[in-house]
């Protein structure tokens, strides 16, 4: 391998087949080469798994059609599958997460940008961030053994007996159910929502906050008015990010959702996703159309993530790129 | 060779050393250790498990790794070749039996029990269900648990205002075919609304999966009911309920009445094995009760693992049933017993 | 009250709220630590970590079986994802401007979000299906499935973070772009990209729903890669949703264990490769 450059003879076509021999032999073409078929393998993955999630789930398709998004009875029995109490679960629980999430991951990005010295939000971000890290099924321990009680045993009696008119808190308790499931998706969506809301606030320029408090606004309505709105585009994208997640989480909710397959009002009552109908009944399919149903789900689900994905990535990216919100 | 590159050269070779070692148990199998794995149903598993952990206390080389999924997913996996045996409390209908590339023997290993189990705080008396009143809570037609008809069967029993959680199976299960099979013999309505088979659209309750999750399930719940093979039940110390049989005796379950309600069926077993002896006749048979089998194909052609499987199965035929009480399930009546071992040789 | 005062008194009450939510983040964490620490430690013991499973209902026994199973096909895993998702990660940052790197760089970003159980799903298609058995193998190519992505973007973000000049000045000096990538570029990006690294594999093997239906488990040793093969969170789960008490000691247990090593390997990664390095 030449560790130099031979110098080309002339400015001339024959510059350039030396200039590649030369790259060849001194390994940058070689090396460009390697490094771009392992980056190339990422497409492969890619196109792999949208080949074989249509492929195995082509059976459910032909059968069902567009149907199957609309009908709700999943009866392997008699060979009737329907996705709508499956698709209502995951985008319920999914719901009820961000709804207990944003407000509180918002509040506390606030919190950690604004208000706390540099050296403490760095700390509480670390820790914070760091539940990120915690696996899914220790949620789901966690969801089990501590959360269930608490709903059954105390915000049960409190939702039910305060707002018990509506038909969102009406009906039973079983400890498990929609509103659980909500919950723990909630503390494991929270950190991407404080994580990266928290760096689109820290890149609002500080000029903006400067000319708030200039014209007289406290602390907190420069936040709130000015700041916040200016890093809106990056905070949209972690909803959406944290939506993507919410969407996907597969083993605490299925310890904690009832495992259900029914549209109810209450968010007490038991519910389906589709991860957890999926890790549930994956292994124990007992036909290939159940097999093939499930499937149509776990695409179902990947091209939902996808466009939400796709969509949160540019949000983020538009922020964190240009560093900020068109004001 | 430049320092990084040399660094980054023994860190590859530090990999690759860390996989020749990982590789290194396949590469050289354990001085010929048999590896044979099975999943299916739930209601035997404490008896599979304490099997096969006996007989490779026997044999220690031979492994049979069972993973209780659920009959559902041991059919499943058996005619997907994923297992070499699977094991259900169903019976393999003909129309699965005939997915099968291979012949496919169902081979009885023990007699257990489906019993109503129930979380009902501040009732500690034994509850009496009426095949009705079963048909009606699973059915949702009776809502609370101090419904007229589960009251005049337990007169004297102080039975709470509070609305029955039903728990059911969220998979594939043998256990449910039991309990549905009953049900539809017994309920009209049941039959027509819903139907026998091991996973059926539940009117109501949530779904526990397995039958652990089920039991599991029932702990934590106050006021539900559900319905778990006998040995969970026991071994996890929950209230279950008598049932009315065909009769009209309200029987617990137990050996003696799990075992007399396989005794017609002992004496007429087909010689495929398959039969269902829910709601059998006789004063003390127990109305919920069934045999449940391992699916084993006809033709195994790893010799090493034929042989391992003829020989616990000849096993379990003797020494393995004489520990079916401990877990309260019931040992396989004599005439079937004969009739196995003679149907063994058909594995080949 | 004046308009002012009120007006200061929002100031402070919004505050106030605001640390109130950072403080319940920072809450869950001791709650789950507490909890695990409280529950698990008691039924942490040298059986637990030498013992096989016991059949349900006995007593005892441990997950021994499980934590090197859990090690095999994270080794799999990384030993496929690490070096795809490296040199990746090197072509986008070296030779990565145009709307190819662009297409790899997005495509990465998609997959990334993409559940980790429709990962499972496709390994049980590509491996266990033609396989006929369940094994650490599919598991393992599942994991990786998931790191690629993963590490590519990190491998990216940390060698992009090396200062231009530093290029530059090894191709003055007559390096070829290969050998300046290697001798200069990835040496003085190695921290960083280490810390993704092993951030990468920290995710993956805490995960359970891909292992599912690909290694799926094994109450005794396996004996090989090609076989079933019992994993830590996958235990935790199954012993989770059963009805023993024991089992759920265990599983606690368990998950003390597995929160342990996550922790470890996730403050290790950050506070001793790269102090202040940007984050993703």
């Amino acid at each position: 391998m030449a560790d130099t450059a031979t110098l080309p003879a002339g400015g001339t076509a024959d510059t350039a087949r030396v200039g590649f021999l030369n790259r060849l032999r001194s390994g940058d073409a070689i090396a460009h080469l390697l490094t771009l078929a392992f980056a190339a393998v990422i497409l492969l993955i890619a196109g792999m798994v949208v080949v074989e999630l249509f492929r195995s789930s082509s059976e459910a398709r032909h059968r069902f059609g567009w149907t199957f998004f609309v009908t709700s009875g999943w009866d392997p029995v008699a060979g009737r599958f329907g996705a709508l109490p499956f698709i209502y679960g995951t985008l319920v629980s999914s719901a009820v997460a961000l709804i207990i999430s944003v407000p509180i991951g918002l509040g506390a990005a606030i919190f950690l940008s604004e208000l706390a010295p540099p050296r403490i939000s760095d700390a509480l971000t670390f820790v914070i961030e760091l539940l990120a890290a915690v696996p899914s099924v220790i949620y789901g321990l966690l969801a089990v053994f501590a959360l269930v009680p608490l709903v059954r045993d105390y915000i049960y009696p409190f939702l039910h007996g305060t707002l018990g008119f509506l038909p969102l808190f009406q009906g039973p308790t079983y400890g498990v159910g929609m509103l659980t499931a909500g919950l723990i998706l909630a503390i494991m969506v929270v950190p991407f929502v404080i994580s990266i809301s928290r760096e689109s606030l820290l890149a609002v320029p500080n000029d903006q906050r400067e000319a708030a408090l200039a014209l007289g606004a406290t602390r907190w309505e420069s936040t709130w008015h000015v700041v916040v709105p200016y890093a809106r585009l990056g905070i949209i994208g972690s909803i959406f990010l944290a939506l993507a997640r919410a969407l996907g989480e597969t083993m605490a909710v299925t310890m904690v959702i009832g495992n259900n397959p029914q549209i109810a009002a209450s968010l007490f009552a038991p519910g389906y996703t589709i991860p957890a109908v999926i890790a549930s009944e994956f292994t124990e399919a007992t036909s290939d159309l159940h097999l093939s149903a499930l499937v149509e789900l776990g695409l179902v689900l990947f091209l939902l993530t996808i466009v939400v994905n796709a969509f949160a990535r540019l949000l983020v990216l538009a922020t964190t790129r240009r560093g900020t919100a068109r004001p | 060779m430049e320092k990084s590159e040399r660094s980054l050269f023994r860190l590859v070779a530090l990999g690759v050393v860390a996989l020749v070692i990982m590789l290194h148990p396949s590469a050289v199998p354990a001085a010929g250790a048999i590896l044979i794995n099975g999943a299916g149903a739930t209601f035997p598993a404490p008896i599979y498990a304490k099997w096969f952990d006996e007989y490779h206390k026997l044999h220690s080389d031979i492994e049979i790794n069972y993973q209780s999924l659920g009959s559902g997913a041991g059919i499943r996996q058996l005619l997907a070749g994923t297992v070499d045996f699977g094991a259900s409390d169903a019976p393999m209908t003909d129309e699965q039996l005939s997915q099968s590339k291979v012949k496919i023997l169902h081979f009885p290993t023990v007699l257990g029990a489906v019993v109503p189990t129930y979380n009902i705080p501040g009732v500690t008396q034994e509850l009496k269900f009426t095949p009705e009143a079963l048909a009606g809570i699973f059915l949702g037609t009776i809502k609370v648990w101090n419904d007229g008809s589960l009251a005049k069967a337990n007169p004297g029993v102080k039975l709470p205002d509070s609305e029955i959680v039903v728990i059911h199976r969220s998979d594939g299960s043998g256990t449910t075919f039991v309990w549905t099979d009953y049900l539809s013999k017994v309920s009209p309505d049941w039959k027509s609304n819903v139907g026998a088979g091991p996973s059926v659209s539940w009117k109501v309750g949530l779904g526990g999966k397995g039958n652990e999750g089920v039991a599991g399930l029932i702990k934590q719940t106050p006021f539900s009911l559900g319905y778990v093979e006998l040995v969970y039940a026991v071994q996890n110390q929950m209230a279950y309920g008598m049932v009315r049989n065909s009769a009209g005796a309200f029987v617990k379950a137990d050996l003696n009445t799990v075992t007399h309600a396989a005794a017609a069926a002992a004496k007429s077993m087909p010689e495929d094995f398959r039969v269902s002896i829910t709601n059998a006749s006789g004063r003390d048979a127990y109305p919920i009760a069934s045999f449940t089998w391992l699916l084993i194909p006809s033709t195994i052609s790893d010799t090493s693992k034929r042989n391992a499987l003829t020989g616990f199965l000849k096993w379990m035929l003797h020494d393995g049933q004489r520990m079916t009480g401990a877990l309260s399930y019931a040992p396989l009546p004599r005439e079937v017993v004969t009739k196995e071992e003679k149907a063994i040789s058909q594995i080949h | 009250m004046s308009r002012h005062h009120w007006r200061g008194f929002i100031n402070a009450l919004m505050f106030g709220l605001t640390a109130i939510c950072a403080l319940a983040a920072v809450f869950v964490l001791f709650w789950i630590l507490g909890f695990l620490v409280v529950n698990g430690g008691r039924s942490l013991s040298l059986s637990f970590f030498t013992q096989l499973p016991k059949p349900p209902g006995e007593l005892g026994g441990g997950m021994a079986n499980a934590m090197v199973g859990s090690f095999e096909i994270v080794l799999i895993a990384s030993a496929i994802g690490v070096p795809i998702g490296f040199l990746g990660g090197t072509y986008l940052a070296e030779f990565g401007n145009g709307t190819f790197p662009f297409l790899i760089r997005y495509t990465a970003d998609l997959l990334n979000g993409v559940p980790s159980i429709v990962m499972g799903l496709f390994a049980y298609a590509v491996v266990v299906r033609p396989m006929h058995r369940f094994s650490a193998l599919a598991g393992g190519i599942a994991l990786s499935v998931i790191l690629i992505p993963t590490t590519i973007r990190t491998t990216e973000q940390f060698l992009r973070a090396v200062p231009q000049m530093l290029r530059e000045g090894a191709l003055a000096l007559g390096a070829s772009r290969w050998k300046s990538i290697t001798t200069v570029v990835v040496p003085a990006a190695l921290r960083g990209v280490a810390t993704g690294i092993l951030l990468g594999i920290g995710r993956i093997a805490g995960e359970a729903a891909p292992l599912l239906f690909t290694s799926f488990s094994n109450q005794f040793w396996s004996r090989s890669l090609a076989q079933p093969t019992a994993s830590l969170p996958v235990m935790i789960f199954s012993y989770a949703i059963s009805p023993y008490a024991d089992w759920h000691r265990q599983a606690w247990a368990a998950g003390l264990v597995l929160l342990a090593v996550m922790l470890l390997l996730n403050i290790g990664a950050r506070l001793v490769l790269s102090p202040g390095a940007p984050r993703s």
